[in-house]
């Protein structure tokens, strides 16, 4: 199985790491998207698992959840997928979720069957390092990853502590806020990119609010090891009901120029 | 964080990394203040001549007779703003103001938490903003008329189902955009550390003085106490005082909406499982994946599918004992009370209510019952009257 290590190593440029929540709009199309995402270059995916109540996340992803949730995704559906999705291609995986379904689903359980499913990591967006002891023991004895958030106002002590607990990257949240598309690029993100840089070793990905080619290209010139490319992609699902060929389209353009554009730097 | 905000396996700040400094920050100015000399003295002043505290403990006559043994009633209802959030919403409003914040946002259900914020914003001069589901905009849509008055923006969220639990998920989204000066004045005592903390600091009056007129009135402390349990602010309020008190029994109200085995009630200590949802490990009402479900009461203060930490540890430890209470009933007793007493309770406190007329007949004579009655019904006039119209509507 494909490892972080080995993409962040390998890989000249930053990495392309385009988001998409599992079975949004159903679970057909979302694998359609997902495929054209991976071949249109994506280094590696992170996948949502949606959830009732995303409070870290705006309104793009939240409706995403909503279809996805009211065309029937499940977490066992969720599993299945990922499962197709490794089939296809090798590509690491990062999850991206909240704590609750990993909670009912049962810890020791959810970290070993999505880890042989072909999962790398699971990013809890509720669960910050202060908690991470109650995860820990079920993500080592599954082998996993791991990946913790650091946000603009986080403290360098405690970026720190978060990256020593960190062996997948560090999710870099680029501004004080929710997921969704942003027409700026925060002016947080350039001196929180150089800060965790002096700081660790451990690749940085930075998202939220990644909407353009030109936001990569800065942000692989200001030093980060990957982009995280979320609501801009997901807006296109919305934006074509009914019409996942377009969708794919209109993806597939979009994560080529980006991966052009981060190439180039 | 100094403190892992735990009640046993309950609690905790199941948080996004991006809103820990804003409650590391709040937890140390709680614990730099409570007990501070300045802060205790404005904070009584506040109590005393602002919200009318202590309240009254009232032997509850006719309704005593009706059940056949003794109620008495601790009359949060008289506050100003009419219910018991103003006691939360001072000693918050007044944490925000010694750390030096201007801006306060709230969630509410009732819109009576949303209310005692708008006062409390309007008292401090602080930006206030209420976020407010929409299917409660418009059952207590008295209560945003006054929010607005006080000066406050109300914003409806249309999220989910409306209610309480979707208002905040987006006061938490808010939040998210604007730690860096925004004081969030949560409202029960649920939510992350610290919140189930300080709000029962802030509600523990309620008890310490019920304790103390039940042992001056009657010379003893009761037999029961009981309050409504919506995130568990007013019960917790009162029962914090008794939890020491091993001879008092303890009974803690849900609403069971349409009934239980309907699945569309909002009781999760009575029919939840343990999970996880806005910051906080506690029983909660979820499918088998661990999606929210959606609830459902006739009083929006309790449309909430989870419940403050400590009152499930209560639960779990089996010093508390939960119980659900149907509309039917909760409607029933409204009128009764009204009639009996000259009192409108809130449909919230009306399940406390409940509880008591259910047990009529069934306890001795001398036995002391006091029950919290959080709020005053005025504002549910209009459901009441609407769910008498319907009912009459439906047995002609
Ligand atoms: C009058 C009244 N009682 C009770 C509640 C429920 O809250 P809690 O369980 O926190 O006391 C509310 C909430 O809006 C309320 O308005």
């Amino acid at each position: 199985m494909r490892t972080y290590k080995q993409v962040f190593s390998e890989l000249k440029h930053a990495a392309l790491i385009p988001f998409f929540v599992i079975g949004d709009p159903d679970i057909d199309s979302s694998f359609e998207i997902v495929k054209a995402a991976i071949d249109s270059g994506a280094d590696v995916l992170e996948l949502g698992i949606a959830f009732s109540d995303p409070i870290a996340d705006g309104p793009t992803i939240q409706k995403a959840d909503i279809r996805a949730l009211d065309n029937g995704v499940t977490v066992a559906k969720a599993l299945e997928f990922i499962k197709k999705v490794k089939a296809y291609k090798d590509i690491p995986i990062g999850l991206l979720m909240y704590y609750n379904l990993i909670f009912q689903y049962g810890l020791e359980k959810f970290y070993e069957d999505f880890h042989n499913a072909g999962v790398n990591s699971v990013l809890v967006a509720d669960l910050s390092i202060d908690d991470a002891d109650e995860i820990a023991p079920a993500i080592n004895a599954a082998g996993l990853d791991t990946v913790f958030m650091v946000t603009p106002n986080t403290e360098v002590k405690r970026i720190e502590l978060i990256a020593s607990k960190t062996t997948g990257f560090i999710y870099t949240v680029s501004l004080l806020g929710v997921t969704g598309g942003r027409q700026e690029l925060s002016d947080m993100v350039r001196p929180l990119v150089a800060k965790l840089k002096s700081v660790t070793d451990v690749p940085v990905c930075v998202g939220f609010g990644v909407s353009t080619a030109e936001h990569a290209t800065q942000l692989a010139k200001a030093g980060a090891d990957g982009v995280i490319i979320g609501s801009r992609l997901v807006k296109i699902i919305e934006k074509n009901p009914g019409d996942t060929a377009k969708a794919v389209t209109e993806i597939s353009t979009f994560l080529k120029e980006v991966k052009t554009a981060i190439a180039a730097v | 964080m100094k403190h892992d905000g735990r009640f046993g396996e309950f609690g905790g700040f199941y948080v996004p990394e991006v809103l820990i400094p804003a409650l590391e920050e709040m937890e140390e100015a709680f614990y730099k203040y409570y007990q501070d000399e300045k802060f205790v003295s404005e904070l009584d002043n506040l109590y005393k001549n602002y919200a009318g505290r202590p309240t009254p403990l009232f032997y509850a006559e006719r309704f005593s007779r009706l059940v056949g043994f003794k109620v008495y009633i601790k009359r949060e209802d008289l506050l100003h703003g009419g219910a018991h959030k103003v006691n939360n919403c001072l000693g918050q409003g007044l944490l925000a103001k010694f750390m030096g914040k201007t801006k306060l946002i709230a969630e509410t259900g009732a819109g009576q938490h949303g209310l005692a914020t708008a006062m409390i914003g309007a008292l401090f001069g602080m930006e206030t903003k209420i976020f407010m589901g929409v299917t409660d905009v418009e059952r207590q849509s008295v209560n945003v008329h006054k929010m607005k008055l006080c000066g406050a923006e109300v914003v409806p969220v249309a999220d989910g189902t409306g209610t309480l639990k979707d208002a905040i998920n987006e006061a938490l989204r808010y939040w998210t955009s604007n730690v860096e000066d925004t004081f969030y004045l949560f409202g029960t005592a649920c939510g992350p550390h610290p919140y189930p903390t300080i709000v029962r600091h802030f509600q523990s009056p309620i008890g310490i003085e019920a304790r103390a007129q039940c042992l001056e009135q009657i010379g003893a402390l009761p037999d029961v106490i009981t309050a409504c349990v919506g995130g568990g602010s007013n019960a917790i309020g009162l029962f914090s005082a008794f939890l020491d008190d091993e001879d008092v029994e303890i009974i803690g109200v849900e609403p069971a909406g349409r009934g239980i085995a309907t699945g569309k009630h909002a009781a999760p200590l009575v029919a939840g499982k343990v999970g996880v949802l806005h910051g906080t490990k506690m029983y909660l009402m979820q499918d088998e994946d661990g999606q929210i479900l959606e609830t459902e009461s006739i009083s929006a203060g309790l449309d909430y599918p989870g419940v403050g930490p400590e009152h499930c540890l209560l639960k779990d430890s089996g010093r508390v004992r939960y119980v659900g209470v149907e509309d039917e009933a909760v409607l029933y007793v409204f009128n009764v009370f009204a009639k009996c007493e000259g009192i409108l309770p809130a449909l919230e406190s009306s399940h406390a209510l409940a509880y008591v007329l259910a047990q009529k007949g069934k306890l001795p004579a001398d036995t002391v019952v006091v029950i919290n009655l959080s709020g005053r019904g005025d504002k549910d006039v209009g459901i009441v009257e609407r769910s008498e119209n319907a009912a009459a509507k439906s047995s002609l």
